[in-house]
């Protein structure tokens, strides 16, 4: 009864949770340099290392582009993601997972791919790693919205 | 006897009190009313703005259109989105929590929402093809595929007024009835472009030919369907890993691409020196089509720089890069296309002549 009862209950908590869509994107008051220091740091607490921190601005403003603060930050736990590629080598070509951070006047926007729709990608019993990467990533993201 | 008693009374009461305290946390978890407020914040601000002020997306704050819009078709907009627009379909929502969303934004008005009946109007549609093309295209484009900028790019200024949206949009078409097209086209929208049909000499039967035009859209078939496309593009290669490290750096040299680096796939994950040496990542770049890029879509940066990996697996090298085909469904966007075709190309053409 009571296993049944769980059972039920998880079902009602996992389907009351947003479902991914494919992108997911916010939006910081911060401006860019406190959302960089913001973003990175909540990665290192959800126990994800900072692999690159690419620069994608170089030239932009000089181009008639609006903004000269943009990234690309590249993360991931290595253990997993050498697992995935060890076991589906194409998912290579995706990882380690991504984000784009940039400013947008006063503000800072963040997006990344929903890890989520890569669980296509992988046998049923390893969706559950992508599932999880979608959990964090919104985590940090929240962490970047609601930072003063 | 009486112990054993006891013990199976006590099991049971403990599995009972139990059972409640389930059934407690799960009407707590199902009774709960979704939060509007955080729902907004979370899933609509980014484009919207905090306060609905808008910016990628419509000002969905400002008077004139949360006043002329009914819950239905806010409810249908979150539901369907805008294929090719930007604005994604949030078909994974609950009822209840899309409608905790339209309630937010009803807060923004001190009105009721209004209420449209579902009738279609019946206009002419061939002399609502001529009005439209006089009177409406300039902004909403001769096919009313809309104005450029709004819903469309990120990138677009941000002090620059609303643009038309998009009326032949599939996702516009099944969320607006043709009573509430036809009262937009006689009111107007206040504080954007969009003027009132009534003061630039239309008749009530001109507005209603308009809408039959507009209704009209919904025959064309809009959607394109990209599920075929694979994520990602796989080659063999006939060389070794090296010799066809060497070829792709040749390869991208000949499409006019600049070499950014080539590193370990690992380099970043283990230790320096220790990385798989059979796995290498070539970053390559064309600044041109970059700024292109980024000027249509400024999301697809997480893509940039271009990049090949190369590795070798079960004694057979391998090239592998995403499908830039992809992209444009990911992102919603169809001005996307052109761009990621183009990109689709080179990719394929580099990887071609590395493998030759």
């Amino acid at each position: 009864m009571i296993r049944m009862i769980s059972f039920f209950l998880c079902l009602v908590v996992f389907n009351s949770v947003v479902r991914a869509e494919d992108l997911i994107m916010t939006r910081s008051s911060q401006k860019f340099p406190e959302a960089m220091l913001t973003f990175q740091t909540s990665i290192k607490d959800h126990g994800y290392q900072l692999t690159r921190v690419q620069r994608i601005d170089v030239g932009l403003t000089a181009k008639g582009y609006k903004t000269d603060k943009y990234r690309v930050v590249f993360l991931g736990k290595t253990d997993e993601i050498q697992y995935l590629v060890k076991k589906y080598p194409e998912l290579i070509a995706f990882m380690p997972p991504k984000a784009s951070i940039y400013a947008e006047n006063d503000q800072t926007m963040l997006v990344t791919a929903n890890p989520g729709i890569f669980a296509d990608m992988v046998d049923d019993e390893d969706k559950v790693i992508f599932y999880r990467w979608e959990s964090d990533v919104r985590s940090v993201f929240a962490d970047v919205q609601n930072a003063d | 006897m009486l112990m054993w008693v006891f013990k199976i009374n006590h099991v049971t009461l403990m599995i009972r009190l139990a059972s409640l305290l389930m059934l407690t946390l799960l009407c707590s978890v199902a009774l709960a009313a979704p939060d509007g407020a955080g729902l907004y914040k979370t899933q609509c601000s980014t484009c919207h703005g905090d306060n609905g002020s808008g910016g990628v997306g419509v000002p969905l704050s400002l008077p004139s259109f949360i006043d002329s819009v009914p819950d239905e078709y806010l409810e249908k907009t979150i539901r369907h989105g805008r294929p090719g627009r930007v604005m994604p379909s949030f078909s994974a929502l609950s009822d209840a929590q899309v409608n905790a969303i339209v309630q937010h934004l009803r807060s923004w008005s001190n009105k009721p929402a209004i209420q449209y009946d579902s009738a279609h109007v019946k206009g002419d549609v061939i002399k609502g093809k001529k009005l439209f093309a006089d009177r409406c295209a300039q902004c909403h484009g001769k096919d009313g595929k809309g104005g450029h900028g709004t819903g469309v790019t990120f990138s677009r200024k941000r002090d620059l007024p609303i643009i038309a949206p998009s009326l032949s949009n599939p996702g516009f078409l099944a969320s607006a009835t043709d009573a509430m097209i036809k009262n937009t086209l006689l009111h107007g929208r206040e504080g954007t472009p969009m003027l009132s049909a009534k003061n630039t000499g239309l008749s009530e039967n001109d507005i209603d030919d308009l809408v039959s035009y507009v209704r009209s859209f919904e025959n064309r078939p809009t959607l394109k369907d990209s599920q075929s496309e694979k994520p990602v593009i796989i080659m063999d290669s006939p060389y070794t890993l090296d010799e066809t490290v060497e070829n792709l750096k040749q390869a991208i040299a000949d499409k006019n691409f600049t070499l950014v680096r080539v590193e370990p796939f690992e380099r970043g994950l283990v230790e320096e020196g220790k990385e798989n040496k059979k796995q290498v990542v070539l970053h390559f770049c064309n600044f041109n089509f970059l700024f292109e890029a980024l000027a249509i879509d400024p999301r697809v940066g997480m893509f940039l720089p271009c990049r090949v990996t190369v590795i070798e697996h079960d004694g057979k090298v391998q090239l592998l890069t995403i499908n830039p085909k992809m992209l444009s469904k990911l992102f919603n966007n169809d001005e996307l296309d052109e761009a990621c075709e183009q990109m689709h190309g080179v990719y394929t053409g580099i990887l071609e002549d590395a493998v030759l």
